[in-house]
């Protein structure tokens, strides 16, 4: 073994590797960018029930296509490249085919990986996704009309929408009924934004993690910490009343609001500085 | 004299017809095309023999297959299958340590369909040069996509794999996914000669660390009777895999091709005039020992 060939070797050698690390890196960091892209489900796109979220279903998920075939109403579809859901994976557009909710839920029994989640045997505990009523101004109720599609045709009606009633301001004599969706009790299953009679529906599903708030983890909701405790957590006495700001032009007897009280003074109509407020 | 172009299997074909110098060929299509027919057949037909797609299969609904690639990803994001993929994975992979793992390169995967084509097409264009890499950069590109699917938690192969895709597709509906196939094509013709399948794909790669030992080998028997026409080399889509079995008794290696790149297609037995090569149990006696007596014993 002489000296000066083995470094010529051992030169070419860490020479290639270098090349091939530099490749692969550009083609890691390609694959890694489509994959942040693939993790964002589009909001037309709905999983099928059972699917946990984003990434935890496109690590399980190995896109057999087992829960399409199993679908008896031939729902489900395979994303294909050229569509932005991650390539291979099942989801349904709800406008065009929503989910019948099967009681013995056949997609996730079909699923072999447990990316459908094999403990969901209940479909109305199913959170494929979660009904949004966008569009208040199209909304056929909205505008005072009895269309009511939408709570007719969910399978868990009067839970997962109800009709709240509301004082029609403009006919000043009828009530409007207003399609509410409850979180709680809503699957994302569609059937609403399938059947909404508009051109473009007002009330549509979307993924969960796009249409659901979250309240912070320290905040408490004072009524329902006063009904736990039994009695309200603060105490009554030495409350002060801060200004209500009110709507331009708007005044309610009994508010203080210096903003739109006419600029009169610090009080307005019929307000008054309760004790204890700033002066 | 022959004319120097197009001449290739002419030989083969004068000396045992059309059909024997075809055999593995047609054997390796009607295979390759019966799985994709087994899948097509409930879409089209209503016959649910087979459900799913090469990812993952379930067989008159009751016996699993999987694809251990897919499932070793999965596992890597952190995943842990449930029963019936993990008996799917054992029987496959059970099934290709026994046979040779790149037998699923030749004689399952669609893209080989491709890629021969391209290959082909190529090899009747004259079309010749083009880029290089080494043959070993598969086996780069599966540590990254083991190491994306581990750095990530997704299977972020399965985003862009060709190999996936173009069963997925035939069976489930193809969309977009043809350009993929069409650019793979394309790379083979012009850019790369068996550019995916011999130098890139990870799948491959997979199925050749895991065809290492594989029962089913092609061994060069007859080579003394080779006559040098080098058609083998031509249809072999990894060349380097004939050379020394073929030519290499004079240095005491055996004609059984070992090399676990060999994918079993048998292209070189159809082409070869002389039949000097031929299907062997890998273990069987006197395999392997015809290297000439005083020679160095391989390594």
């Amino acid at each position: 073994m002489t000296a000066p060939v083995s470094a010529a070797a051992r030169r070419e050698f860490m020479l290639d590797t270098a090349k091939m690390a530099c490749g692969m890196g550009v083609i890691g960091l390609g694959l890694g960018l489509l994959n942040r892209q693939a993790r964002a489900l589009p909001a037309g796109a709905i999983r099928p029930p059972g699917a946990g979220s984003e990434t935890d279903f496109q690590s399980a998920c190995i896109r057999c296509g087992l829960c399409v075939r199993d679908c008896p109403y031939d729902i489900l579809q395979l994303a294909t490249p050229a569509q932005q859901v991650a390539t291979g994976t099942p989801f349904f557009v709800a406008r065009s085919k929503p989910c019948e909710m099967c009681e013995d839920i056949p997609c996730v029994k079909a699923c072999p990986t447990g990316a459908l989640d094999h403990g969901l045997t209940d479909i109305n505990q199913a959170k494929m996704g979660l009904a949004v009523l966008v569009d208040h101004e199209t909304c056929l109720n909205f505008l005072g009309l009895r269309c009511d599609v939408c709570y007719r045709v969910c399978p868990v009606i009067d839970k997962a929408i109800t009709l709240e009633v509301q004082h029609n301001e403009r006919t000043a004599k009828h009530t409007m009924f207003l399609p509410t969706v409850h979180s709680e009790h809503c699957t994302g299953c569609g059937k609403c934004e399938a059947s909404c009679v508009l051109e473009v529906a007002a009330i549509k599903v979307y993924p969960i993690a796009q249409a659901k708030g979250e309240l912070g983890a320290h905040y408490r909701v004072g009524w329902e910490e006063k009904r736990k405790a039994g009695q309200s957590l603060v105490e009554e006495r030495g409350l002060i009343d801060l200004p209500d700001r009110m709507p331009e032009g708007v005044t309610l007897p009994g508010h203080f609001d210096p903003g739109s009280s006419g600029g009169t003074g610090a009080l307005g109509t019929g307000g008054q500085l309760p004790d204890g407020a700033p002066r | 004299m022959k004319p120097a172009r197009n001449a290739f299997a002419r030989d083969a074909i004068a000396a045992k017809g059309w059909w024997s110098a075809h055999r593995w060929l047609l054997l390796r299509r009607s295979v390759q095309l019966g799985v994709l027919a087994l899948f097509l057949a409930g879409p089209w037909l209503g016959w649910w023999v087979v459900k799913g797609n090469l990812n993952y299969s379930l067989t008159l609904d009751t016996l699993p297959l999987a694809d251990p690639l897919v499932m070793l990803q999965s596992l890597l994001t952190g995943h842990v299958p449930e029963r019936n993929a993990i008996i799917g994975v054992a029987i496959v992979l059970a099934f290709y340590l026994l046979v040779g793992g790149r037998v699923y390169c030749a004689w399952v995967c669609p893209v080989n369909i491709v890629t021969d084509a391209a290959s082909a097409l190529r090899r009747r264009l004259d079309i010749r040069g083009g880029g290089d890499l080494p043959r070993q950069t598969r086996y780069w590109m599966l540590a990254l996509i083991l190491a994306l699917a581990a750095g990530t938690g997704s299977i972020v192969w399965e985003l862009v794999s060709p190999v996936s895709l173009l069963p997925r597709g035939l069976i489930f509906g193809m969309g977009g996914g043809w350009l993929l196939i069409a650019g793979i094509f394309l790379f083979d013709l012009f850019v790369m000669k068996r550019g995916w399948c011999g130098h890139l794909c990870p799948v491959g790669a997979f199925y050749g660390l895991l065809g290492r030992v594989g029962l089913v080998r092609v061994s060069a028997t007859r080579r003394e009777d080779c006559n040098d026409c080098l058609d083998c080399f031509a249809a072999c889509p990894e060349q380097h895999v004939i050379r020394l079995p073929l030519k290499g008794a004079h240095k005491g290696v055996g004609p059984m091709i070992k090399d676990s790149d060999c994918t079993s297609c048998g292209r070189c037995i159809d082409v070869c005039a002389k039949d000097v090569f031929q299907f062997v149990p890998r273990f069987a006696p006197n395999a392997d020992d015809q290297a000439r007596p005083g020679a160095q014993p391989e390594q």
